[in-house]
């Protein structure tokens, strides 16, 4: 293809991209944005309430947005898994159980679960191994009064490790699920 | 409001264009094993060769001795250096232990191309076995010594041969991922997609004109379909939650992809262009990595139905599902040999990921490579070479080995991870 032609459908693409621009809320190919950078964002949380506003599951505040909060449990957004499982551990279930109810108490809230695999074994699999990770977490959610139509789950299988390391310690850092809300 | 997403991944597609270019990428194949019998040849330089900056017969040579099937006999200080299949006298190449001669030369044309006539003796029975003319541009030399290549090994084992044909692979460079395709050599990579999120999963259409491929640039797995020549790309599935692990029917038409827009990962049919999505596999466990039959008549996939990851066969006239491997509690990625005779898979054995290779009829299975994480096999459209994703050092790089486990490769790209390689279609 020669760059003139190139350039012209370029320009093209971009006066579609132009009319579309405001669309959408969260564009989808935004490279940028990934799971891992999320965790800078406690340095961003709203000024800390005082006293007596609670920042508990379903607790939303004028104040304070609970998901961003440090002190909430809606902050904290990874679950993490043996090997070769995608069984939730039980540690984990207040953390889901927290997001299940503030996803029924928000019910124009959307987030997407993201399920990861450690480095170990087939691409494809483990994609799919990821994906049956974030599914044990979403049905849990809908256990907790969350819709269907509120969550996505989706695999990164070994694709996008936390940790790039070959050991059994970077392995359980990356069997891992990461909630995402819509707009994050 | 409706917002056509197809609209922005064209626009995305278009930007990723713009850095085209595999510099950097170039894979370097050495021969880490070989074994059993070679058979002996002597490639004669052509007569007027060394005229061009292309070394035509030391393609040749290259590619005859990277398939382990060849053992290149010294060719040098013969007198006078015959040129054509009447000027080889049968006793000073027997006397040197070659079985086989390729002699040829190189002739310039009054319209600036050349004309390269090549003739393979058999110096033991004394007969000419093969006589090709290429009119061609210098440029095209080293397709040339592919061709050249593939007729000497076709006529010497009975098998075709490989040589012109292209491979594609993903390569990783710090954040960024390109999906390059080269010579089956390793020369000429062209980047035909890059992008700072994963990409993986290439797969070729039967035609060997379009890629399909995996990328998670949407922050989920979505299937593309990439022109090889054009660049132009569409938007093959993206649907709610992961799509992924394309794989073309022969017949070109459709795909089988694993979606889970239906909740769980499962097998589905779709056509090239995205149209008449269609589930195919039932189970409610995991079903994946589909893998067409050369006939197109039935698939192999990876299930975990059994309580572990298995390969099974799915009949798509009857519906029937056949259990293919039961050895261990880790068997995936089944690739169906060219001949329908069995496929290749990968197993896992303690903690160790190896390929392995079945036949269909007296179900035997033999593990052919002993990496730690071999994975990703790919096999040559003769059937006589797999390609897959190793691992040297911590470094990501692509081996090859026999289907009889002898020959062996090693194939890396200066600076970079290799993975994901996709060996494509021969050409016509």
């Amino acid at each position: 293809m020669s760059a003139i032609h190139l350039r012209s459908h370029l320009w093209a693409g971009l006066a579609v991209a132009a009319l579309l621009a405001g669309c959408q809320q969260n564009p989808p190919a935004e490279k940028s944005a990934t799971v891992e950078e999320r965790n800078v964002t406690a340095g961003q949380t709203t000024q800390p309430s005082t006293g007596t506003t609670s920042s508990g599951a379903t607790g939303t505040t004028a104040q304070g947005n609970p998901l961003r909060d440090p002190r909430s449990i809606l902050s904290k957004r990874s679950v993490f898994f043996d090997f070769d499982s995608y069984a939730v551990k039980d540690d984990f279930k207040p953390l889901i159980d927290a997001h299940g109810k503030y996803l029924q108490g928000n019910r124009t809230a959307k987030m997407t679960i993201q399920g990861n695999c450690d480095e170990r074994g087939s691409r494809e699999y483990n994609i799919a191994l990821g994906q049956r990770r974030a599914d044990a977490v979403k049905r849990m959610m809908m256990l907790d009064g969350a819709t269907d139509q509120q969550i996505e789950t989706v695999s990164f299988g070994k694709e996008k490790p936390r940790n790039s390391g070959h050991d059994e310690g970077a392995w359980a850092e990356n069997r891992r699920d990461d909630i995402v809300y819509a707009g994050e | 409001m409706i917002c056509p997403s197809r609209f922005i991944s064209f626009v995305f597609a278009l930007v990723s264009l713009l850095f085209a270019s595999g510099a950097g990428a170039q894979l370097t194949i050495e021969i880490i094993g070989g074994g059993g019998t070679t058979i002996p040849v002597a490639i004669v330089p052509f007569a007027g060769e060394a005229t061009y900056p292309y070394p035509l017969t030391e393609i040749v040579g290259a590619d005859l001795n990277r398939s382990g099937l060849f053992k290149l006999i010294d060719a040098s200080g013969v007198n006078p250096r015959p040129v054509r299949a009447e000027e080889v006298r049968a006793g000073d190449w027997t006397a040197r232990g070659a079985d086989a001669v390729v002699v040829g030369n190189a002739t310039p044309q009054s319209d600036g191309r050349v004309e390269i006539r090549f003739y393979l003796v058999d110096v033991v029975k004394q007969q000419q076995l093969a006589a090709f003319s290429y009119v061609v541009t210098p440029q095209q030399f080293r397709a040339t010594a592919h061709q050249i290549a593939d007729v000497i090994y076709e006529k010497l084992t009975g098998d075709r041969g490989v040589f012109s044909t292209r491979i594609a692979y993903i390569t990783k460079q710090g954040p960024r991922y390109q999906l390059l395709v080269a010579d089956a050599d390793g020369y000429n990579p062209q980047s035909i997609v890059s992008s700072n999120e994963p990409l993986l999963s290439p797969a070729w259409s039967p035609d060997g004109s379009r890629i399909a491929y995996v990328s998670l640039e949407n922050r989920k797995p979505v299937i593309y379909v990439q022109s090889v020549t054009t660049g132009a790309r569409t938007l093959l599935a993206n649907f709610r939650g992961s799509n992924s692990a394309p794989n073309w029917a022969p017949n070109g038409r459709e795909l089988a992809v694993t979606l889970t827009r239906d909740g769980g990962s499962h097998i589905y049919l779709i056509g090239a262009d995205g149209s008449g999505v269609q589930r195919i596999v039932n189970s409610s466990g995991i079903d994946t990595e589909a893998n067409f039959s050369p006939d197109g008549k039935s698939i192999l996939f990876t299930s975990d139905r059994g309580g572990s990851p298995q390969i099974y066969r799915y009949t798509l006239g009857t519906g029937n599902v056949e259990r293919m491997t039961f050895e261990g509690n880790y068997n995936v990625s089944p690739r169906h040999l060219p001949d329908g005779r069995g496929f290749i898979f990968v197993r896992r054995d303690g903690g160790r990921f190896n390929l392995a290779i079945e036949d269909f009829a007296s179900r035997q299975v033999q593990v052919l490579t002993q990496g730690e994480l071999d994975e990703s096999p790919s096999i040559a459209p003769n059937g006589k070479l797999i390609l897959y994703a190793s691992e040297n050092g911590g470094r990501g790089i692509l081996a090859a080995v026999s289907s009889d486990g002898r020959v062996k490769q090693r194939l890396t790209a200066a600076a970079s991870d290799v993975r994901e390689p996709a060996w494509g279609p021969l050409t016509k």
